[in-house]
C-alpha cells in the first residue's frame, strides 16, 4: 500500500465522514470494527486489514469548504537588549540624532507575532587611506578617498548613509603604522564632517588595536561610538575600559562560533559593560564563501537570546561588505557577465540573507545596496502601500 | 497522526534482526539514521519482503516529512519540491533545493520560445564541482488564446525535456494544451485554481494526474478553504501561491504569511497548509518603460527574499547570467548539509602531464578550497602534483586554527601516494594561509617548503619567480 493510499484513508476518510455522514465506498465491505480501527488510530486498520483500500466516491462539492486560519503565534520568553549609538547635544554629543537597534521580541519581520521596534540600519565602510577596492565600489569614491572625512560626508550625502563605519587601517605595522594620536585625529575630522554615528575600527592587528581604539575612544567622548572590536586575541579590557570611561559601545567579534561568541560576551559583561553597549559579530562570510555557516550561526544566536539566554540577547552586527572578497563579485568574467551589476548583487543578497537570519546593523560598501536595502526594509516594515497588482500576472509581464 | 516519529517507534516497525545489510550494525541505528535522513527505508533489505507490508506504511506514514513532497514531470525529468521538515536549516538540513522555473510567453514569437527553452535547458554554470541549473519552464498564456497556447505548449515540449508548468487561470486553456498540447503526458504542473475556477482545474488534475498550484493571493483562509474542499475531492499533490508581492506593505505580509503557513504546517501540524510554496518574482516584470537591467537586480534580490522564507518553488523571467548566478549560489548555500563541510576525497591530483621536476602543491580537501585551487591551477595550464590533505572537509586557516592540518596529515599523504617515486626533487608549495605550517612539515617530511601566496589565483606567477630546480 502506497504512501497515498494511506493519506487518502487517513485524513480525508475521517474528515468526509464528519463533514458529510453520507459518503459511500465502493467496492469494498467494511466491518463496524474495521471502520473504527479506520477512524482511531487511522493507521491501526492497516495493522488489521492491509489489503483494504476503499475508493471514496466523493458527494459533489459545490461551494467551498469553510476553513479557518489563526496565526501559529509564538509567545518568546526573551528580549534582545536596545543599543542606542550615537548621542545627541541633549546627551553630551554632536550627532543629529540617535540611532537604535535591537530591542527584538521575535525573528526577524515576523510582524505577525510581535513588533521589532528598531529597523535594521545602514552602516558603510570608509578606510582612512586609500585602498584597493573593487572597481564597481570604487567608481562613485574615487574623487574623495585621500580624504576619509569627504569619503563620509559622500555617503552621508549623496547617499543617506545611516552610520559612517570609520576603519583607520593605517594604523597597521606593516601599513603606515599611524600612531593611536594620529588616528584619533582623523576620528575627530570625520567627526566634525558628518553629523551621523560612527562605527570605529582597527587595522585588526592585535597589539595595536587597542591603543588605537583607546585614543579615539577619548577624542570622541561622548559621542557615543562604536568600537571595532574587542576579541579573545587582543587586550579587550582595555577596550572596555574606555568604552565605559567615554561612554562608547563595544562589537564582540569571534570568528563562527556560536559557544566562543557566549563566552566572550560573558567576559565584556564581568567587565562590567552592560548588554545595551554591546553589539556581537559573529562573521560574515560572503555568499558562496561559508554564508551558510553565517546563516545558521545567526538564526542560533538570535534564537538562544529570544528564548531567554542572556548572554546572546545582544544585537548583531554583519559587515556584509565582506561580499567583495568572493571572486564572483569583483573579477571579470566573459561567463558571469557585466561585473559593475554582478558586484553589488553579490553584497545586496549577501546582506538580505544575513538580514533574515538576525543581523540589526551592516556595513556595506556599494550605494546600490544601500539604496536598494533601504527601500527594501521600509517596504517590510511597512511603512508605504504598494498598489501593485499582481493578479494578472500571467498575462501582464511584459516580453 | 497521533504518533510521533522517536527512535523506538521507528525501531518498532523495523524487522529488529541486525542483519547489518542496510550498512550500519543494528536496526536501532538504523532507526536514527532514518530519523536524521541519512537514510531510507529503500536501504533495509528485509523491510521489502511482503511480510512486512504493514510495518513498511506504518514506516512511510511515521517518517514522511510535515510538508509534503510534490513531484513535477516524469521519468528521468522530474522536478520534486516541498518535502521540508524544519523551520530553521540548522535543526536538521532542507531538502529538496528551491527548483527555478523561467518564464515563456506564447506571445513571444516561435523563433524566440524554441531559443529561450534550450537556453533555459543548457544553462549551466559550474561551482566547486556542482552543476548549477535551472529547472523548469513555466508556459504562460498571455494571449488568452487556447489554440495559440496549445501550439506554444508543444514547441516548448518539442524543444526541451524540463518539467513544466502551464500557466493560465483560464481552465478552457488548460485544457486545451492537455488535450492537444502535447504536454499531457510530462505532468505538468497546472496553475492555477481560484476561488471561481477550482472546480475545472481540479478535474483536469484529475483526469490527468497532474499536480496543480492553488492561488489565493494575500489570503490564507481561502487558500485552505481552497485546499480543504480540493482535498475532499481527492486531490494530494499541490503547491501553494499566495501571491508573491514585491513591495510596500503587501511584501511585509507576504513575507509574514509565508512564515505563518510554514510554521502551522511544520510546528501546528495544520494539514490544510503542508504543501510547498511558491513565489514569482518574475511579476517584477509587471509594467511598461522598465530598465531590463535594474529590474534582472530586483527580480534576483527578491528571489533570494523569498528563498531565504521557504519557497519551494520560484517563476523568473531574467536570464542574465549575472542575475541568476548570485540567487544560485544562494541556493547551493541554503542546501548545503550543516552536519557535514562539503569536502573531496583527499589524495594526488594530476594536472596537466606533470614530469618528475613538475611541482608539488599541497591544499586541504574542503570542496571550496579544493574547486578554486584546482580552477586556477588548471585555468594558468600548469602542470603539476595537487596533494589534497584530509582537514576533515575544512579550509586552509579554518583547519590551520582548528589541528585539523597537521603536519602529520602531510606525512601521510607523501606516503599514501608514494609522491617521492613521482618527482626527483624534494620541495613542496603550501598555501600561504599555512605559513605557520612551514618548520612542522620540514621537520616531519624531510621536504623543503615553499610558502605560497595567500589566494592560489596568484600561483602562476609565484611558480614563475620561485621554481627553480637545482
Ligand atoms: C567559513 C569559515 C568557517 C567555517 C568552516 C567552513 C569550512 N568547511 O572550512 C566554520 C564555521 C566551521 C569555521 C570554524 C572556525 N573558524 Co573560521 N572561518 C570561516 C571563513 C568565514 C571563511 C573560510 C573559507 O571558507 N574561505 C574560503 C576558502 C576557499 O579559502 P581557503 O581554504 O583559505 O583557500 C584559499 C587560500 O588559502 C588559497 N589556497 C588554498 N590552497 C592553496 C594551495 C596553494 C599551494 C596556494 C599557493 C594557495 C592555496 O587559495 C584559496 C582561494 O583563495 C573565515 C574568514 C574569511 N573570510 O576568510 C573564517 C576563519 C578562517 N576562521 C577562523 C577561526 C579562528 C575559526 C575557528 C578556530 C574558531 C572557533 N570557533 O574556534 C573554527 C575552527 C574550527 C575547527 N577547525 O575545528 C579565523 C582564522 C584566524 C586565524 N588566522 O587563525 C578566520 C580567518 C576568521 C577570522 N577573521 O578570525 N570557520
Ligand atoms: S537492513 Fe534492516 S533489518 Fe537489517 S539491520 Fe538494517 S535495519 Fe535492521
Amino acid at each position: 500500500m502506497g504512501e497515498k493510499e494511506t493519506r487518502i484513508l487517513g485524513k480525508n476518510l475521517i474528515e468526509l465522514l464528519e463533514k458529510f455522514g453520507d459518503i459511500e465506498i465502493e467496492n469494498v465491505e467494511i466491518r463496524a470494527e474495521e471502520l473504527t480501527f479506520l477512524i482511531q488510530p487511522v493507521i491501526r486498520s492497516l495493522a488489521q486489514a492491509p489489503q483494504l483500500v476503499p475508493r471514496v466516491v466523493e458527494k459533489e462539492i459545490e461551494a467551498l469548504l469553510e476553513a479557518e486560519f489563526s496565526p501559529p503565534i509564538e509567545v518568546y520568553p526573551g528580549e534582545i537588549a536596545e543599543v542606542q549609538i550615537g548621542a545627541t547635544k541633549s546627551d553630551g554629543g554632536s550627532r543629529r540624532k540617535v540611532i537604535k537597534i535591537g530591542g527584538a521580541k521575535t525573528m526577524p519581520f515576523y510582524s505577525f507575532e510581535a513588533t521589532n521596534q528598531n529597523k535594521p540600519v545602514l552602516a558603510v565602510d570608509v578606510f582612512d587611506m586609500p585602498i584597493s577596492l573593487a572597481k564597481a565600489v570604487k567608481q562613485h569614491f574615487k574623487d574623495v578617498m585621500e580624504d576619509p572625512a569627504d569619503w563620509a560626508k559622500k555617503y552621508v550625502e549623496d547617499f543617506d548613509a545611516d552610520i559612517i563605519s570609520l576603519n583607520l587601517i593605517s594604523t597597521d605595522p606593516l601599513i603606515k603604522d599611524t600612531s593611536p594620536k594620529d588616528a584619533a585625529k582623523t576620528v575627530e575630522k570625520v567627526l566634525q564632517a558628518v553629523d551621523v554615528p560612527l562605527i570605529i575600527g582597527g587595522s585588526g592587528n592585535k597589539a595595536k588595536d587597542p591603543l588605537v581604539l583607546e585614543a579615539a575612544a577619548e577624542v570622541a567622548n561622548g559621542e557615543r561610538c562604536i568600537l571595532n572590536s574587542a576579541n579573545v586575541d587582543n587586550d579587550y579590557k582595555k577596550i572596555v575600559k574606555a568604552a565605559k570611561k567615554y561612554g562608547h559601545i563595544v562589537i564582540a567579534f569571534t570568528p563562527m562560533d556560536i559557544n566562543n561568541q557566549k563566552k566572550l560576551n560573558r567576559y565584556l559583561l564581568d567587565e562590567g559593560l552592560p548588554k545595551e553597549q554591546i553589539i556581537m559579530d559573529p562573521t560574515t562570510a560572503a555568499l558562496g564563501y561559508g554564508l551558510d555557516y553565517t546563516l545558521s550561526l545567526m538564526e542560533r544566536i538570535k534564537l538562544s537570546g529570544l528564548l531567554g539566554d542572556s548572554d546572546l540577547q545582544m544585537p548583531i552586527v554583519a559587515p556584509s561588505s565582506n561580499a567583495w572578497g568572493a571572486r564572483e563579485s569583483w573579477m571579470k568574467s566573459e561567463d558571469w557577465g557585466p561585473r559593475e551589476y554582478r558586484g553589488p548583487l553579490w553584497e545586496t543578497i549577501t546582506t538580505i540573507t544575513v538580514m533574515m537570519s538576525g543581523a540589526d546593523l551592516f556595513m556595506l560598501s556599494h550605494p546600490a545596496t544601500v539604496r536598494v536595502m533601504r527601500k527594501l526594509i521600509q517596504a517590510l516594515y511597512g511603512e508605504f502601500d504598494s498598489d501593485q497588482r499582481i493578479q494578472d500576472w500571467i498575462t501582464e509581464i511584459e516580453g | 497522526m497521533s504518533e510521533k516519529a522517536t527512535l523506538l517507534t521507528v525501531y518498532q516497525y523495523l524487522p529488529q534482526i541486525n542483519c547489518g545489510e542496510c550498512d550500519v550494525p543494528s536496526c536501532m541505528v538504523f532507526a536514527s539514521k532514518l530519523l536524521n535522513r541519512e537514510a531510507t527505508l529503500e536501504d533495509c533489505p528485509p523491510l521489502k519482503d511482503p511480510k512486512y507490508k504493514v510495518q513498511m506504511a506504518r514506516l512511510a506514514e511515521l517518517l514522511a516529512p510535515p510538508i509534503k513532497e510534490v513531484a513535477i514531470g516524469v521519468g528521468g525529468n522530474v522536478v520534486k519540491i516541498g518535502g521540508k521538515e524544519v523551520m530553521y536549516r540548522h535543526e536538521l538540513t532542507y531538502h529538496n533545493p528551491t527548483a527555478i522555473a523561467i518564464d515563456v510567453s506564447d506571445k513571444m514569437d516561435d523563433k524566440k520560445i524554441v531559443e529561450r527553452c534550450k537556453a533555459v535547458e543548457a544553462f549551466t554554470l559550474v561551482r566547486i564541482g556542482e552543476y548549477l541549473k535551472l529547472d523548469m519552464i513555466a508556459a504562460r498564456c498571455a494571449s488568452k488564446d487556447p489554440e495559440r497556447f496549445a501550439l506554444v505548449t508543444s514547441l516548448i515540449a518539442r524543444s526541451c525535456k524540463l518539467p513544466l508548468i502551464l500557466c493560465s487561470f483560464d481552465p478552457k486553456v488548460l485544457k486545451v494544451a492537455l488535450e492537444k498540447g502535447e504536454v499531457a503526458d510530462r505532468r505538468p504542473l497546472l496553475y492555477a485554481a481560484t476561488e471561481d475556477n477550482w472546480k475545472e482545474v481540479s478535474e483536469l488534475s484529475k483526469k490527468y494526474d497532474c499536480p496543480m498550484a492553488v492561488f489565493a493571493p494575500n489570503n490564507i483562509t481561502l487558500l485552505k478553504s481552497l485546499i480543504k474542499t480540493l482535498e475532499a475531492i481527492g486531490i494530494h499533490d499541490m503547491v501553494m501561491d499566495l501571491g508573491a508581492y514585491t513591495d510596500g506593505r503587501l511584501l511585509k505580509e507576504t513575507i509574514n504569511n509565508l512564515v505563518m503557513v510554514r510554521r502551522a504546517a511544520i510546528q501546528r501540524s495544520d494539514k490544510d497548509v503542508n504543501y510547498p510554496i511558491m513565489a514569482i518574482p518574475a511579476t517584477v516584470w509587471i509594467g511598461d518603460k522598465l530598465d531590463p537591467m535594474t529590474t534582472s537586480y530586483r527580480e534576483a534580490y527578491i528571489a533570494s527574499l523569498f528563498m531565504n522564507r521557504y519557497a519551494d518553488l520560484l517563476i523568473m523571467h531574467t536570464l542574465d547570467v549575472w542575475a541568476l548566478l548570485p540567487v544560485l549560489t544562494l541556493r547551493q548555500n541554503i542546501y548545503t548539509d550543516p552536519r557535514k563541510p562539503v569536502s573531496v576525497e583527499a589524495g594526488l591530483r594530476t594536472i596537466g602531464s606533470p614530469d618528475t621536476e613538475a611541482p608539488v602543491l599541497l591544499t586541504t580537501n574542503f570542496s571550496l578550497t579544493y574547486y578554486t585551487v584546482a580552477n586556477d591551477i588548471e585555468s594558468s595550464g600548469i602542470d603539476c602534483y595537487l596533494l589534497v590533505v584530509d582537514t576533515e572537509g575544512l579550509a586552509v586557516e579554518v583547519s590551520v586554527a582548528g589541528g585539523q592540518f597537521t603536519s602529520a596529515g602531510v606525512k601521510d599523504l607523501f606516503s599514501s601516494v608514494g609522491i617521492e617515486e613521482k618527482v626527483k626533487h624534494r620541495k613542496l608549495v603550501i598555501p600561504g594561509l599555512a605559513a605557520r605550517l612551514k618548520g612542522d612539515i620540514e621537520d616531519t617530511t624531510n621536504w623543503e617548503v615553499l610558502v605560497g601566496p595567500r589566494d592560489s589565483s596568484q600561483i602562476k606567477g609565484f611558480l614563475a619567480k620561485n621554481w627553480t630546480i637545482n
